[in-house]
Protein backbone atom coordinates (compact mmCIF):
# COMPACT_ATOMS: atom_id res chain seq x y z
CA UNK A 1 0.00 0.00 0.00
CA UNK A 2 1.45 3.43 -0.61
CA UNK A 3 1.51 6.21 1.81
CA UNK A 4 1.67 9.58 0.69
CA UNK A 5 2.03 12.85 2.75
CA UNK A 6 1.51 16.65 1.18
CA UNK A 7 1.98 19.37 2.76
CA UNK A 8 1.24 18.31 6.45
CA UNK A 9 1.20 19.91 9.27
CA UNK A 10 0.86 19.59 13.43
CA UNK A 11 -0.20 22.48 15.14
CA UNK A 12 -0.81 22.41 19.01
CA UNK A 13 -2.57 24.80 20.94
CA UNK A 14 -0.34 26.02 24.25
CA UNK A 15 -2.62 26.30 27.20
CA UNK A 16 -1.68 30.44 27.15
CA UNK A 17 -3.83 29.90 23.68
CA UNK A 18 -0.29 30.25 21.80
CA UNK A 19 0.25 28.12 18.61
CA UNK A 20 3.04 25.12 18.69
CA UNK A 21 3.71 23.93 15.57
CA UNK A 22 5.31 20.30 15.48
CA UNK A 23 5.13 18.99 12.65
CA UNK A 24 5.94 20.32 9.09
CA UNK A 25 4.84 21.32 6.12
CA UNK A 26 6.18 18.00 4.71
CA UNK A 27 5.50 15.91 1.72
CA UNK A 28 6.60 12.28 0.50
CA UNK A 29 5.64 9.41 -1.01
CA UNK A 30 6.04 5.69 0.43
CA UNK A 31 6.02 2.96 -2.23
CA UNK A 32 4.24 -0.12 -1.77
CA UNK A 33 6.40 -2.15 0.71
CA UNK A 34 8.71 0.04 1.21
CA UNK A 35 10.84 0.38 4.62
CA UNK A 36 11.13 3.49 5.83
CA UNK A 37 13.26 4.71 8.94
CA UNK A 38 12.43 8.27 10.36
CA UNK A 39 15.55 9.97 13.22
CA UNK A 40 15.49 12.94 14.01
CA UNK A 41 15.80 14.91 17.25
CA UNK A 42 13.24 14.16 20.40
CA UNK A 43 9.86 16.47 20.16
CA UNK A 44 10.15 16.72 16.19
CA UNK A 45 7.05 15.32 15.43
CA UNK A 46 7.32 12.22 14.48
CA UNK A 47 4.95 11.22 16.99
CA UNK A 48 2.46 13.10 15.42
CA UNK A 49 3.25 12.14 11.74
CA UNK A 50 2.90 8.24 13.46
CA UNK A 51 -0.64 9.46 15.17
CA UNK A 52 -1.97 11.37 11.78
CA UNK A 53 -1.00 8.44 9.28
CA UNK A 54 -2.85 5.84 12.07
CA UNK A 55 -5.88 7.47 11.95
CA UNK A 56 -5.33 8.84 15.49
CA UNK A 57 -5.26 12.67 14.75
CA UNK A 58 -6.32 15.23 12.55
CA UNK A 59 -3.89 17.14 10.52
CA UNK A 60 -3.68 20.92 11.48
CA UNK A 61 -3.86 21.03 7.60
CA UNK A 62 -3.01 19.05 4.70
CA UNK A 63 -3.48 15.39 3.96
CA UNK A 64 -1.93 12.02 4.59
CA UNK A 65 -3.33 8.77 2.12
CA UNK A 66 -3.22 5.19 1.94
CA UNK A 67 -3.37 4.36 -1.60
CA UNK A 68 -4.49 8.25 -2.61
CA UNK A 69 -7.50 7.54 -0.56
CA UNK A 70 -7.31 10.77 2.48
CA UNK A 71 -6.63 9.08 6.12
CA UNK A 72 -9.61 10.10 8.02
CA UNK A 73 -10.34 7.55 10.78
CA UNK A 74 -8.21 4.28 12.13
CA UNK A 75 -8.55 1.35 8.89
CA UNK A 76 -7.86 -1.79 9.31
CA UNK A 77 -5.46 -2.47 6.32
CA UNK A 78 -3.22 -0.42 8.85
CA UNK A 79 -1.14 -1.49 12.45
CA UNK A 80 0.46 0.32 14.95
CA UNK A 81 2.72 -0.27 17.33
CA UNK A 82 3.17 1.71 20.16
CA UNK A 83 6.72 2.83 22.21
CA UNK A 84 5.85 0.49 25.21
CA UNK A 85 4.21 -2.92 24.67
CA UNK A 86 0.55 -1.67 25.64
CA UNK A 87 -0.67 -4.86 26.27
CA UNK A 88 -3.83 -6.13 28.70
CA UNK A 89 -2.51 -6.84 32.09
CA UNK A 90 -5.21 -9.21 32.16
CA UNK A 91 -5.33 -10.73 28.92
CA UNK A 92 -2.81 -13.99 28.32
CA UNK A 93 -0.29 -13.74 25.44
CA UNK A 94 -2.17 -16.12 23.13
CA UNK A 95 -5.52 -13.28 23.62
CA UNK A 96 -3.76 -10.37 23.70
CA UNK A 97 -2.34 -11.31 20.35
CA UNK A 98 -5.65 -12.00 19.42
CA UNK A 99 -7.11 -8.90 20.52
CA UNK A 100 -7.62 -7.46 16.88
CA UNK A 101 -9.19 -10.59 15.47
CA UNK A 102 -11.57 -10.40 18.68
CA UNK A 103 -12.93 -6.58 18.03
CA UNK A 104 -12.74 -7.74 13.96
CA UNK A 105 -15.62 -10.82 15.33
CA UNK A 106 -13.64 -13.49 14.39
CA UNK A 107 -14.81 -16.87 16.17
CA UNK A 108 -12.82 -17.59 19.22
CA UNK A 109 -11.23 -21.29 17.92
CA UNK A 110 -10.10 -19.26 14.86
CA UNK A 111 -8.47 -16.59 16.32
CA UNK A 112 -6.63 -18.29 18.72
CA UNK A 113 -5.83 -21.23 15.89
CA UNK A 114 -4.21 -17.84 13.93
CA UNK A 115 -2.24 -16.24 17.03
CA UNK A 116 -0.88 -19.76 17.80
CA UNK A 117 0.71 -20.08 14.32
CA UNK A 118 2.18 -17.10 14.99
CA UNK A 119 4.27 -18.00 18.34
CA UNK A 120 7.04 -19.28 17.34
CA UNK A 121 7.57 -17.03 14.61
CA UNK A 122 7.67 -14.64 17.47
CA UNK A 123 9.72 -17.17 20.15
CA UNK A 124 7.32 -17.15 22.28
CA UNK A 125 6.87 -21.00 22.59
CA UNK A 126 5.25 -21.87 26.31
CA UNK A 127 4.18 -18.80 27.08
CA UNK A 128 0.87 -18.58 25.47
CA UNK A 129 -1.15 -18.67 28.17
CA UNK A 130 1.39 -16.28 30.69
CA UNK A 131 0.41 -13.00 31.70
CA UNK A 132 1.90 -9.70 30.43
CA UNK A 133 3.17 -9.02 33.83
CA UNK A 134 5.43 -12.43 33.79
CA UNK A 135 6.88 -11.65 30.81
CA UNK A 136 10.19 -9.75 30.22
CA UNK A 137 10.29 -6.36 28.62
CA UNK A 138 11.61 -7.76 24.98
CA UNK A 139 8.86 -10.43 25.12
CA UNK A 140 6.00 -8.33 25.83
CA UNK A 141 7.31 -6.18 22.80
CA UNK A 142 7.02 -9.68 20.77
CA UNK A 143 3.54 -10.25 21.75
CA UNK A 144 2.82 -6.35 20.99
CA UNK A 145 4.23 -7.38 17.65
CA UNK A 146 2.37 -10.59 17.18
CA UNK A 147 -1.32 -8.59 17.30
CA UNK A 148 -0.31 -5.88 14.54
CA UNK A 149 1.09 -8.91 12.64
CA UNK A 150 -2.39 -10.89 13.15
CA UNK A 151 -4.63 -8.27 11.18
CA UNK A 152 -1.80 -8.90 8.42
CA UNK A 153 -1.80 -4.93 8.11
CA UNK A 154 -0.93 -3.37 4.58
CA UNK A 155 0.83 -0.57 6.19
CA UNK A 156 2.42 -1.04 9.86
CA UNK A 157 3.56 1.93 11.86
CA UNK A 158 6.55 1.28 14.54
CA UNK A 159 6.49 4.28 16.73
CA UNK A 160 10.13 3.62 18.51
CA UNK A 161 8.88 0.38 19.38
CA UNK A 162 12.45 -1.01 21.09
CA UNK A 163 13.17 1.88 22.68
CA UNK A 164 12.69 0.53 25.95
CA UNK A 165 15.01 -2.48 25.36
CA UNK A 166 18.75 -3.04 26.24
CA UNK A 167 20.89 -3.19 23.95
CA UNK A 168 21.17 -6.55 22.96
CA UNK A 169 17.34 -7.67 23.17
CA UNK A 170 16.95 -4.78 20.85
CA UNK A 171 18.92 -6.05 17.96
CA UNK A 172 17.42 -9.29 18.01
CA UNK A 173 14.03 -8.38 17.92
CA UNK A 174 14.75 -5.85 15.18
CA UNK A 175 15.96 -8.89 12.95
CA UNK A 176 13.20 -10.75 13.55
CA UNK A 177 11.13 -7.69 12.84
CA UNK A 178 12.68 -7.29 9.56
CA UNK A 179 12.06 -11.27 8.76
CA UNK A 180 8.29 -11.02 9.87
CA UNK A 181 8.18 -7.71 7.42
CA UNK A 182 9.53 -9.40 4.67
CA UNK A 183 7.17 -12.28 5.10
CA UNK A 184 4.25 -9.75 5.18
CA UNK A 185 4.38 -7.80 2.24
CA UNK A 186 3.64 -4.70 4.03
CA UNK A 187 4.43 -1.16 4.02
CA UNK A 188 6.78 -0.10 6.86
CA UNK A 189 7.16 3.26 8.55
CA UNK A 190 9.24 3.25 11.75
CA UNK A 191 10.20 6.25 13.95
CA UNK A 192 13.78 5.09 15.80
CA UNK A 193 16.59 6.91 17.77
CA UNK A 194 18.93 4.22 16.90
CA UNK A 195 20.49 5.26 13.51
CA UNK A 196 22.14 1.61 12.70
CA UNK A 197 18.69 0.26 13.64
CA UNK A 198 17.41 2.56 11.02
CA UNK A 199 20.08 1.37 8.59
CA UNK A 200 19.81 -1.74 9.01
CA UNK A 201 15.98 -2.19 8.79
CA UNK A 202 15.30 0.32 5.99
CA UNK A 203 14.88 0.96 2.29
CA UNK A 204 15.27 5.04 3.07
CA UNK A 205 16.14 6.51 6.52
CA UNK A 206 14.39 9.98 6.68
CA UNK A 207 15.93 12.58 8.70
CA UNK A 208 13.36 15.13 10.83
CA UNK A 209 14.97 18.35 11.88
CA UNK A 210 14.12 20.00 15.18
CA UNK A 211 11.14 21.29 15.69
CA UNK A 212 8.76 22.28 13.81
CA UNK A 213 9.60 18.45 11.97
CA UNK A 214 10.83 18.82 8.57
CA UNK A 215 12.35 16.17 6.25
CA UNK A 216 16.02 17.71 5.81
CA UNK A 217 17.09 14.19 4.60
CA UNK A 218 16.17 11.14 2.63
CA UNK A 219 18.86 8.23 2.38
CA UNK A 220 18.34 5.35 0.26
CA UNK A 221 20.02 2.52 1.60
CA UNK A 222 21.12 0.47 -1.33
CA UNK A 223 22.08 -2.85 0.95
CA UNK A 224 21.09 -5.77 -0.43
CA UNK A 225 18.05 -7.96 1.27
CA UNK A 226 17.58 -10.38 3.16
CA UNK A 227 20.00 -8.60 5.76
CA UNK A 228 21.66 -10.15 8.50
CA UNK A 229 23.18 -8.89 11.25
CA UNK A 230 26.56 -9.94 9.60
CA UNK A 231 26.04 -6.93 7.42
CA UNK A 232 26.46 -4.73 10.34
CA UNK A 233 30.03 -4.56 9.90
CA UNK A 234 30.34 -3.90 6.10
CA UNK A 235 32.10 -1.37 4.82
CA UNK A 236 28.82 0.18 2.86
CA UNK A 237 26.74 -0.10 6.23
CA UNK A 238 29.76 1.94 7.93
CA UNK A 239 29.12 4.53 5.42
CA UNK A 240 25.34 4.65 5.28
CA UNK A 241 25.68 5.12 9.22
CA UNK A 242 28.22 7.98 8.37
CA UNK A 243 25.72 9.35 6.03
CA UNK A 244 22.65 9.30 8.12
CA UNK A 245 24.24 11.07 11.24
CA UNK A 246 25.98 13.67 9.40
CA UNK A 247 22.49 14.35 8.49
CA UNK A 248 21.16 14.58 11.56
CA UNK A 249 24.22 16.66 12.75
CA UNK A 250 23.13 19.41 10.30
CA UNK A 251 19.30 19.04 11.72
CA UNK B 1 -14.59 18.77 44.93
CA UNK B 2 -15.55 15.28 44.14
CA UNK B 3 -12.24 14.50 43.04
CA UNK B 4 -10.76 14.99 46.68
CA UNK B 5 -13.16 13.16 48.43
CA UNK B 6 -13.04 10.60 46.14
CA UNK B 7 -9.74 9.89 46.29
CA UNK B 8 -9.63 10.52 49.94
CA UNK B 9 -12.46 7.51 49.73
CA UNK B 10 -10.33 5.44 47.90
CA UNK B 11 -7.28 5.46 50.05
CA UNK B 12 -9.54 4.33 52.83
CA UNK B 13 -10.20 0.85 51.24
CA UNK B 14 -7.37 0.38 48.70
CA UNK B 15 -5.30 -1.12 52.09
CA UNK B 16 -7.79 -3.72 52.14
CA UNK B 17 -7.11 -5.34 48.56
CA UNK B 18 -3.43 -6.28 49.05
CA UNK B 19 -4.19 -8.30 52.02
CA UNK B 20 -6.51 -10.59 50.17
CA UNK B 21 -4.01 -10.84 47.26
CA UNK B 22 -0.96 -11.81 49.67
CA UNK B 23 0.36 -15.49 49.23
CA UNK B 24 -0.72 -18.13 51.41
CA UNK B 25 -0.09 -17.06 55.21
CA UNK B 26 2.18 -19.52 57.07
CA UNK B 27 0.81 -21.66 59.11
CA UNK B 28 1.69 -19.78 62.66
CA UNK B 29 -0.32 -16.69 60.96
CA UNK B 30 -2.79 -19.07 60.52
CA UNK B 31 -3.39 -19.92 63.83
CA UNK B 32 -2.93 -16.58 64.83
CA UNK B 33 -6.29 -15.50 63.24
CA UNK B 34 -8.19 -18.16 65.42
CA UNK B 35 -6.42 -17.07 68.56
CA UNK B 36 -7.49 -13.51 68.57
CA UNK B 37 -11.62 -14.49 68.95
CA UNK B 38 -10.68 -17.04 71.34
CA UNK B 39 -9.07 -14.75 73.47
CA UNK B 40 -11.56 -12.43 73.37
CA UNK B 41 -14.17 -15.10 73.97
CA UNK B 42 -12.13 -16.19 77.39
CA UNK B 43 -11.49 -12.65 78.42
CA UNK B 44 -15.57 -11.91 78.22
CA UNK B 45 -16.09 -15.13 80.35
CA UNK B 46 -13.74 -14.45 82.75
CA UNK B 47 -15.18 -10.59 83.10
CA UNK B 48 -18.70 -12.41 83.70
CA UNK B 49 -17.22 -14.74 86.17
CA UNK B 50 -15.65 -11.67 88.23
CA UNK B 51 -19.54 -10.39 88.46
CA UNK B 52 -18.30 -6.88 88.04
CA UNK B 53 -21.40 -6.02 86.03
CA UNK B 54 -24.92 -7.35 86.30
CA UNK B 55 -26.19 -9.08 83.52
CA UNK B 56 -28.20 -6.83 81.58
CA UNK B 57 -24.77 -4.84 80.73
CA UNK B 58 -22.54 -7.42 80.40
CA UNK B 59 -24.20 -11.13 79.96
CA UNK B 60 -21.97 -14.32 79.84
CA UNK B 61 -20.92 -16.20 76.33
CA UNK B 62 -23.11 -19.06 77.89
CA UNK B 63 -26.45 -16.78 78.18
CA UNK B 64 -26.02 -15.50 74.77
CA UNK B 65 -25.13 -19.46 73.78
CA UNK B 66 -28.54 -20.44 74.90
CA UNK B 67 -30.77 -17.03 73.69
CA UNK B 68 -29.11 -17.80 70.11
CA UNK B 69 -30.49 -21.46 70.51
CA UNK B 70 -33.93 -20.61 71.39
CA UNK B 71 -34.04 -18.11 69.07
CA UNK B 72 -32.97 -19.97 66.08
CA UNK B 73 -35.78 -23.00 67.29
CA UNK B 74 -38.54 -20.34 67.56
CA UNK B 75 -37.75 -19.70 64.18
CA UNK B 76 -37.72 -15.39 65.29
CA UNK B 77 -33.66 -15.57 64.22
CA UNK B 78 -34.44 -17.04 60.38
CA UNK B 79 -37.21 -14.34 60.47
CA UNK B 80 -35.41 -11.14 61.13
CA UNK B 81 -32.46 -12.25 59.70
CA UNK B 82 -34.02 -12.90 56.46
CA UNK B 83 -35.45 -9.30 56.71
CA UNK B 84 -32.20 -7.19 57.12
CA UNK B 85 -30.63 -10.06 53.96
CA UNK B 86 -33.44 -8.56 51.44
CA UNK B 87 -32.93 -5.19 52.67
CA UNK B 88 -29.30 -5.52 52.49
CA UNK B 89 -28.75 -7.33 49.00
CA UNK B 90 -31.24 -4.63 47.77
CA UNK B 91 -30.09 -1.76 48.62
CA UNK B 92 -26.63 -3.12 47.89
CA UNK B 93 -27.89 -4.21 44.20
CA UNK B 94 -29.67 -0.40 43.94
CA UNK B 95 -27.26 1.28 45.14
CA UNK B 96 -24.25 -0.52 43.38
CA UNK B 97 -26.04 -0.25 39.87
CA UNK B 98 -26.95 3.44 40.29
CA UNK B 99 -23.35 4.35 41.73
CA UNK B 100 -21.71 2.69 38.51
CA UNK B 101 -23.78 3.74 35.96
CA UNK B 102 -23.49 7.26 36.94
CA UNK B 103 -19.98 7.00 37.67
CA UNK B 104 -19.45 5.48 33.80
CA UNK B 105 -21.40 8.53 32.50
CA UNK B 106 -19.43 11.04 35.00
CA UNK B 107 -15.97 9.97 33.50
CA UNK B 108 -17.23 10.48 30.28
CA UNK B 109 -19.19 13.45 30.46
CA UNK B 110 -17.16 16.19 32.73
CA UNK B 111 -19.94 18.71 32.78
CA UNK B 112 -22.13 15.98 34.32
CA UNK B 113 -19.69 16.26 37.61
CA UNK B 114 -19.83 19.68 37.49
CA UNK B 115 -23.77 19.60 37.37
CA UNK B 116 -24.14 16.71 39.65
CA UNK B 117 -21.40 17.10 42.58
CA UNK B 118 -23.21 19.42 44.77
CA UNK B 119 -26.47 16.83 45.10
CA UNK B 120 -23.77 14.18 45.59
CA UNK B 121 -21.65 16.11 47.79
CA UNK B 122 -24.66 17.31 50.08
CA UNK B 123 -25.90 13.86 50.39
CA UNK B 124 -22.78 12.18 51.59
CA UNK B 125 -21.62 15.01 53.97
CA UNK B 126 -24.63 14.97 55.44
CA UNK B 127 -25.24 12.46 58.14
CA UNK B 128 -27.75 9.45 56.67
CA UNK B 129 -29.61 9.31 60.34
CA UNK B 130 -30.72 12.58 59.67
CA UNK B 131 -32.42 12.22 56.38
CA UNK B 132 -33.27 8.58 57.03
CA UNK B 133 -37.05 9.82 58.52
CA UNK B 134 -37.36 11.63 55.28
CA UNK B 135 -37.32 8.44 52.94
CA UNK B 136 -39.66 6.51 55.64
CA UNK B 137 -42.01 9.80 54.91
CA UNK B 138 -41.76 9.22 51.10
CA UNK B 139 -41.15 5.02 50.75
CA UNK B 140 -43.00 3.52 53.58
CA UNK B 141 -42.08 1.28 56.98
CA UNK B 142 -41.53 -1.36 54.84
CA UNK B 143 -38.80 -3.28 53.50
CA UNK B 144 -38.31 -0.74 50.46
CA UNK B 145 -37.49 2.43 52.71
CA UNK B 146 -34.71 0.69 54.11
CA UNK B 147 -33.35 -0.66 50.90
CA UNK B 148 -33.53 2.98 49.83
CA UNK B 149 -31.29 4.10 53.13
CA UNK B 150 -28.59 1.49 52.11
CA UNK B 151 -28.50 2.00 48.52
CA UNK B 152 -27.50 5.66 49.34
CA UNK B 153 -24.99 4.67 52.08
CA UNK B 154 -23.47 2.24 49.54
CA UNK B 155 -24.30 4.74 46.38
CA UNK B 156 -21.48 7.09 46.72
CA UNK B 157 -18.23 4.76 47.27
CA UNK B 158 -19.50 2.88 44.17
CA UNK B 159 -19.89 6.23 42.15
CA UNK B 160 -16.38 7.47 43.65
CA UNK B 161 -14.61 3.92 42.67
CA UNK B 162 -16.24 3.99 39.12
CA UNK B 163 -15.51 7.59 38.22
CA UNK B 164 -11.90 6.24 39.81
CA UNK B 165 -11.54 3.28 38.08
CA UNK B 166 -13.02 4.45 34.51
CA UNK B 167 -10.85 7.68 34.05
CA UNK B 168 -7.89 5.57 34.88
CA UNK B 169 -7.91 3.29 31.82
CA UNK B 170 -4.55 4.51 30.29
CA UNK B 171 -4.94 6.73 27.11
CA UNK B 172 -2.69 4.02 25.13
CA UNK B 173 -4.67 1.46 25.57
CA UNK B 174 -7.90 3.63 24.25
CA UNK B 175 -5.31 4.19 21.60
CA UNK B 176 -4.85 0.52 20.51
CA UNK B 177 -8.37 0.11 20.82
CA UNK B 178 -9.49 3.48 18.47
CA UNK B 179 -7.09 1.55 15.89
CA UNK B 180 -8.76 -1.54 16.08
CA UNK B 181 -11.78 0.11 15.23
CA UNK B 182 -13.38 -1.49 18.42
CA UNK B 183 -17.52 -0.40 18.79
CA UNK B 184 -18.27 1.70 21.78
CA UNK B 185 -20.13 -1.41 23.26
CA UNK B 186 -16.03 -3.08 23.08
CA UNK B 187 -14.33 -0.46 24.57
CA UNK B 188 -16.93 -0.88 27.06
CA UNK B 189 -16.62 -4.52 27.82
CA UNK B 190 -13.00 -5.22 26.23
CA UNK B 191 -11.15 -2.00 27.99
CA UNK B 192 -12.82 0.02 30.54
CA UNK B 193 -15.14 -2.91 32.40
CA UNK B 194 -12.03 -5.33 33.05
CA UNK B 195 -8.81 -2.43 33.01
CA UNK B 196 -11.49 -0.74 35.99
CA UNK B 197 -12.11 -3.90 37.81
CA UNK B 198 -9.66 -3.85 40.69
CA UNK B 199 -11.12 -0.29 41.88
CA UNK B 200 -14.80 -1.60 40.94
CA UNK B 201 -14.10 -4.40 43.36
CA UNK B 202 -12.49 -2.42 46.02
CA UNK B 203 -15.65 -0.29 45.73
CA UNK B 204 -17.85 -3.19 46.10
CA UNK B 205 -15.74 -4.56 48.97
CA UNK B 206 -16.68 -1.46 50.95
CA UNK B 207 -20.28 -1.27 49.83
CA UNK B 208 -21.02 -4.30 50.86
CA UNK B 209 -20.47 -3.68 54.23
CA UNK B 210 -22.04 -0.02 54.55
CA UNK B 211 -24.96 -2.00 52.75
CA UNK B 212 -25.36 -3.63 56.34
CA UNK B 213 -25.19 -0.31 58.31
CA UNK B 214 -27.60 1.45 55.98
CA UNK B 215 -30.19 -0.96 56.44
CA UNK B 216 -29.91 -1.18 60.19
CA UNK B 217 -30.13 2.63 60.28
CA UNK B 218 -32.99 2.21 58.69
CA UNK B 219 -34.71 -0.07 60.54
CA UNK B 220 -33.47 2.21 63.64
CA UNK B 221 -36.03 4.42 62.54
CA UNK B 222 -38.87 2.73 61.86
CA UNK B 223 -39.60 -0.96 61.51
CA UNK B 224 -41.41 -3.94 62.66
CA UNK B 225 -38.44 -6.92 61.54
CA UNK B 226 -35.27 -7.09 60.78
CA UNK B 227 -31.88 -7.38 62.98
CA UNK B 228 -31.91 -3.66 63.68
CA UNK B 229 -35.38 -3.80 64.62
CA UNK B 230 -34.28 -6.45 66.96
CA UNK B 231 -31.98 -4.62 68.65
CA UNK B 232 -34.08 -1.67 69.95
CA UNK B 233 -36.75 -4.03 70.79
CA UNK B 234 -34.04 -6.43 73.13
CA UNK B 235 -32.55 -3.01 74.15
CA UNK B 236 -35.74 -1.53 75.53
CA UNK B 237 -36.78 -4.97 77.56
CA UNK B 238 -33.17 -4.92 78.81
CA UNK B 239 -33.32 -8.46 77.02
CA UNK B 240 -28.86 -7.74 76.28
CA UNK B 241 -28.53 -11.23 75.44
CA UNK B 242 -30.74 -10.74 72.50
CA UNK B 243 -28.74 -7.48 71.78
CA UNK B 244 -25.79 -9.34 71.64
CA UNK B 245 -27.39 -12.52 69.37
CA UNK B 246 -28.68 -9.73 66.71
CA UNK B 247 -25.31 -7.27 66.85
CA UNK B 248 -23.33 -10.83 65.91
CA UNK B 249 -25.94 -12.19 63.53
CA UNK B 250 -25.37 -8.75 61.77
CA UNK B 251 -21.50 -8.76 62.14
CA UNK B 252 -22.29 -12.42 60.05
CA UNK B 253 -24.07 -10.79 57.06
CA UNK B 254 -21.64 -7.85 56.99
CA UNK B 255 -18.38 -10.59 57.11
CA UNK B 256 -20.07 -13.12 54.60
CA UNK B 257 -20.72 -10.06 52.17
CA UNK B 258 -17.41 -9.17 52.31
CA UNK B 259 -15.68 -12.47 52.19
CA UNK B 260 -18.39 -13.59 48.79
CA UNK B 261 -16.31 -10.13 47.54
CA UNK B 262 -13.46 -11.32 48.50
CA UNK B 263 -13.98 -14.62 46.71
CA UNK B 264 -14.97 -12.89 43.54
CA UNK B 265 -11.97 -10.78 43.85
CA UNK B 266 -9.60 -13.38 44.02
CA UNK B 267 -11.38 -15.08 40.66
CA UNK B 268 -11.43 -12.39 38.70
CA UNK B 269 -7.94 -10.78 39.62
CA UNK B 270 -6.31 -13.85 39.37
CA UNK B 271 -3.76 -12.46 36.66
CA UNK B 272 -2.39 -9.81 39.36
CA UNK B 273 -1.32 -12.81 41.32
CA UNK B 274 0.74 -14.04 38.41
CA UNK B 275 4.67 -12.91 38.85
CA UNK B 276 7.95 -12.53 36.60
CA UNK B 277 8.80 -16.26 35.64
CA UNK B 278 12.21 -15.19 33.28
CA UNK B 279 13.90 -12.02 33.48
Amino acid sequence: MRVSVRDLQVTYRAPGGLALPALGPISFEVEPEQFVAIVGPSGCGKSSLIRVLAGLQKPSSGSAYLNHQPIQEPSSAVGLMFQDSNLMPWRTVIDNIALPLELAGVSKMERRAQAADLIPQLGLEGFEEAYPGELSGGMAQRVALGRVLIQRPEVLLLDEPFGALDALTREQISLDLLQLWQQSGATAIMVTHDIREAVLLADRVFVFSQRPGKLIADVHITLPRPRHSDDMFNEAFGDFVRQVRAAIDRA
Amino acid sequence: MLANVLSYTLNKFISNEKYVLKPRRSVVRRYALIATPLTVLAVWHFITLLELFPVFIIPSPQAVGIKLIAVIQDGRLWLHMGVTLQEVLGGLFLGVSVGMILGYLIAHIPVLEDLLSPIIVAFQATPILAYAPLLVIWFGTGITGKMITGALVVFFPMLMNTIVGIRSVPENLRDLMRVSRASRWQLFAKLELPAAMPVLLTGLKTSATLAVIGAVVGEFVTANAGLGYWVKVARDSYDTPLVFVAVISLTVIALSLYGAVSLLERRLLAWQRRHRLVD
